[in-house]
């Protein structure tokens, strides 16, 4: 495909994404996302699933653009719990809790507010960029990963980690196990056999991770605050459009982080099956590795909001790329959209791209209509959304004690989700007594199912054998990358103190 | 013989009432119309098959006005539809929730078993059969790039190739994905190596991506990978050719000398004891909703068997049906200890 050729197909999206019942379509699919972003648990997987009869009546181009959007609006949305409340929104924007909330407690709600949707929007829009002009080599190379090289790139994400709990090594380790030991609750797919289950059928399904978070996480706020003492008054906090202005002001500083997230997110996003979720943590990982503030992460930094959006958002779009060029979903959310185009009476595959001008191109087109349209529906409410951090604790709670109860049963529908919700909020209490970091666990839980079957998976290709994590170019790349960089703490700290001095923590790590 | 009128209309009242009184039990009572918005149970995740076609069903369901009150389609994916199943149980009699069902019905209580809440174990029995809709096929897919044009080339190479290493990519374990790769290992006497994925997408990918040698994804997946010229048919699994558009020139399994065949059920069952009114009500809006005009087209791209089948003969296929899983997956080693 050459240039000009894009270009014009570019221009043609875009008009067919201008016209006014696809603006209407477009609106409304983000507000809705929005709403569904906001409520936790109800995620965008679950927004688009329960939309999707509704498209049947819909031009296949209308409907396309409509769930689009609501996932662009989940994407959006997931941010603002967990800035103000600490319950992360969505499955992605955990991360975006790390450092969104403590700012939000700081009195600076709208400051981390644009932080997210900025960056969100930065992430997307180049993403949309690359999606334009390299959508099919990029899925052609997409297609060579296959298990091996998947756990690899999972390898990746874990080694961007290890800085990543601060304090006590053996506390991380301690809990970064825990996380691992409860994503092996469920099923076991390798062998058809639920396990760990405890004579409960609905944990079969796994322990959720989004239900987890919201009781470590929201709960455990909670319980904490009521501690401290009830304060009856709000958090006192400048609310305006001046945070807008104030955080642009400080975002050419983030550019390196900026980059890193949207290159990262976009690429991890059209892997298949991966999703958004991996590549918020990974960038937020590296953004702590790399930064010269590494220090105040987890404790308000700006940058630590900046780097799980942008790439959130950036595998979000990327996730759509081998929807559209192969018929492969990239993430669970392309998963149901894909099931979408049967009923819209399209053939998913290589084909789409030739045979389905309008639909493949105006899907495009809306990606930059909606995003635009999106970041600017978001800002304009940052100051609403800041005016809730002042309504008194008192009132608030119980609020966000519902809002956390409608959101860990909406996943999955099971009253049992609730009691697992409530006892990880006393967990998520007690390990903050305690000093444990809790990003290590959720972590290891939402990424230990993934690495479990990746692995188990390429074993059964190699018959039993390691060895094709070597053999495989690709693997072996990312094999390499990921030993670098769980190594890097100690290289650095061995530099830091000179060759001549041994100390205690490289020793460990050596021995 | 001026009470005869009197007396010709007390006779009449009293007959009418009579035969009223006879007729209720002989006709099948007042009908089932639902009050409510019907849940429509999908025992596996969203995304795949059985999800697919009960959120396509919904809205034709709504279109055609065939039922007072919408269809919601709810997913209950845990323990590859145990879940599904026990909630069906636990819904015993309500007429507002039914169930759309692909062949874990019959595999997962074999490969794992289900205790109900009673302690028994679980069968499709203690559930409510309303109709058989559509039998999904299998296809054999190789890569396009593969030098494998026919089958008999292909099963040249599978039984010359060195013990497991010929991949095939399948949904989930011991479902229908790795009882027809057992069934082929049977016939010829190989071994291939069976590499597990979340869902029929993931599985037509890693044939794409050249991961694994073959795959036995239902037309519906690779259909557009077909058409894109990345994968190859090499035969499928149903007793005759599905007689539409570009599947016709795929021969059964049956034609090239192997005795295989297996297609895979997307029927609707009612919760346990459900009132016989209502089952009347689901079959035959079913049957309706069989003959519009959408299904014919989804039948056709789908290349669905169209097999439209109810009461007594449903169950008897049922049994049949069940008995045929088990077998299979008994010789294939694949049922629970």
């Amino acid at each position: 495909m050459d240039i000009l050729s894009v270009f014009d197909n570019l221009l043609y999206g875009l008009g067919v994404a201008l016209t006014p019942a696809n603006l209407i379509i477009a609106v409304a699919g983000l507000i809705l996302g929005t709403a569904i972003g906001v409520l936790p648990g109800l995620g965008g997987t679950n927004g688009v699933a329960l939309l999707l009869p509704l498209t049947f009546s819909l031009t296949p181009t209308a409907a396309i653009i409509l769930l689009a959007s609501v996932y662009w609006g989940s994407l959006f949305g997931g941010a603002i719990t967990s800035i103000l409340f600490n319950i992360p929104g969505e499955p992605w924007s955990v991360a975006t809790t790390f450092d969104g909330h403590p700012l939000a407690q700081q009195g600076k709600p709208g400051i981390a507010l644009t932080a997210a949707f900025t960056s969100s929007f930065i992430g997307a829009f180049v993403s949309i960029i690359l999606f334009t002009f390299f959508a099919p080599p990029l899925a052609e190379w997409a297609l060579k990963f296959g298990p091996p090289e998947n756990f690899a790139v999972l390898m990746l994400a874990f080694a961007t980690f290890t800085g990543l709990g601060g304090g006590d090594p053996a506390k991380t380790i301690f809990m970064t196990l825990l996380g691992l030991l409860l994503s092996t609750v469920g099923f076991d797919i390798v062998s058809g056999q639920p396990r760990m289950h405890f004579g409960f059928v609905a944990l079969q399904s796994g322990v959720n991770f989004i239900v987890i978070a919201i009781g470590l996480f929201g709960l455990g706020e909670i319980f904490l605050t009521v501690e401290e003492g009830l304060r009856l008054k709000g958090i006192a906090g400048r609310i305006g459009f001046r945070d807008l202005w104030e955080t642009w002001k400080m975002f050419p500083r983030y550019w390196a982080t900026i980059v890193r997230g949207t290159i990262l997110g976009f690429w991890i996003g059209v892997l298949p099956g991966t999703g958004a979720t991996p590549a918020s943590f990974m960038s937020y990982g590296l953004a702590k590795q790399f930064s010269k503030n590494s220090e105040r992460f987890g404790k308000g930094e700006v940058e630590g909001v900046v780097a799980p959006e942008t790439a959130a958002h950036a595998a979000g779009i990327g996730a759509l790329l081998p929807m559209i060029t192969l018929g492969i979903p990239g993430s669970p959310t392309a998963a149901v959209m894909l099931a979408g185009f049967f009923i819209w009476g399209l053939n998913p595959g290589a084909l789409l791209f030739q045979t389905q001008r309008e639909f493949v191109w105006g899907l495009i087109g809306s990606m930059y209509i909606a995003n635009v349209i999106g970041v600017i529906i978001v800002l304009t409410m940052v100051p609403l959304f800041a005016a809730i951090n002042r309504i008194p604790f008192g009132v608030l709670a119980p609020l966000i004690v519902i809002l956390s109860s409608i959101g860990a049963f909406a996943v999955n529908n099971q009253p049992l989700d609730l009691w697992i919700m409530l006892g990880s909020g006393v967990a998520g209490y007690i390990f903050r007594k305690l000093k444990y970091p809790l990003a290590p666990l959720v972590v290891a839980l939402v990424l230990g199912e993934m690495t479990e079957q990746a692995l188990r998976q390429s074993l059964i290709m190699g018959q039993g054998s390691p060895a094709i994590f070597i053999t495989r170019p690709i693997a072996l790349v990312f094999m390499a990358a990921s030993a670098f960089l769980f190594l890097l703490p100690a290289i650095r700290s061995y530099r830091r103190r000179g060759p001549g001095v041994p100390h205690q923590a490289t020793a460990e790590l050596e021995g | 013989m001026v009470r005869w009128p009197l007396l010709r209309v007390a006779l009449s009242v009293s007959l009418t009432v009579l035969l009223v009184v006879i007729a209720v039990p002989v006709s099948s009572g007042p009908a089932f119309t639902p009050r409510r918005p019907i849940e429509w149970t999908i025992p596996a995740g969203t995304g795949g098959g059985a999800d697919q076609q009960a959120r396509f069903m919904a809205p034709v369901i709504a279109k055609h006005n065939l039922s007072p009150q919408p269809f919601i389609p709810v997913n209950r994916p845990a323990g590859a539809g145990a879940q599904a199943f026990l909630w069906m149980i636990d819904k015993s009699g309500d007429p507002h929730t039914i169930l759309i069902t692909l062949d874990n019905l019959f595999a997962t209580p074999q490969a794992q078993v289900i205790r109900r809440r009673d302690g028994g174990r679980f069968s499709w029995r203690d559930l409510t059969p309303i109709a058989r809709l559509l039998l999904d096929n299998f296809v054999l897919w190789v890569h396009a790039d593969s030098p494998w044009k026919t089958l008999a080339e292909f099963e040249r190479a599978a039984k010359a190739a060195p013990r497991g290493s010929v991949k095939m990519a399948g949904t989930g374990s011991k479902q229908e994905d790795e009882i027809i790769m057992v069934l082929l290992e049977q016939a010829w006497g190989v071994d291939f190596n069976y590499i597990p994925f979340a869902g029929g997408g993931a599985v037509a990918a890693a044939l794409v991506g050249k991961q694994v040698e073959f795959t036995v994804n239902n037309p519906l997946e690779a259909v557009g990978h077909w058409e894109g010229g990345r994968v190859r048919p090499l035969a499928i699994f149903a007793p005759e050719r599905v007689q539409f558009a570009q599947w016709k020139d795929i021969p059964t399994m049956k034609e090239l000398g192997l005795n295989i065949e297996y297609q895979m059920l997307r029927g609707v069952f009612g919760t346990a004891d459900m009132p016989r009114e209502a089952v009347a009500f689901y079959v035959d809006l079913f049957r309706k909703l069989m003959d519009t005009e959408e299904m014919a087209d989804f039948i056709q791209r789908g290349a669905f068997t169209k097999a439209f089948l109810t009461g007594p003969e449903f169950v008897r296929w049922l049994e049949a049906k069940d008995a045929s899983v088990r077998g299979l997956m008994q010789k294939g080693g694949l049922v629970a200890p």
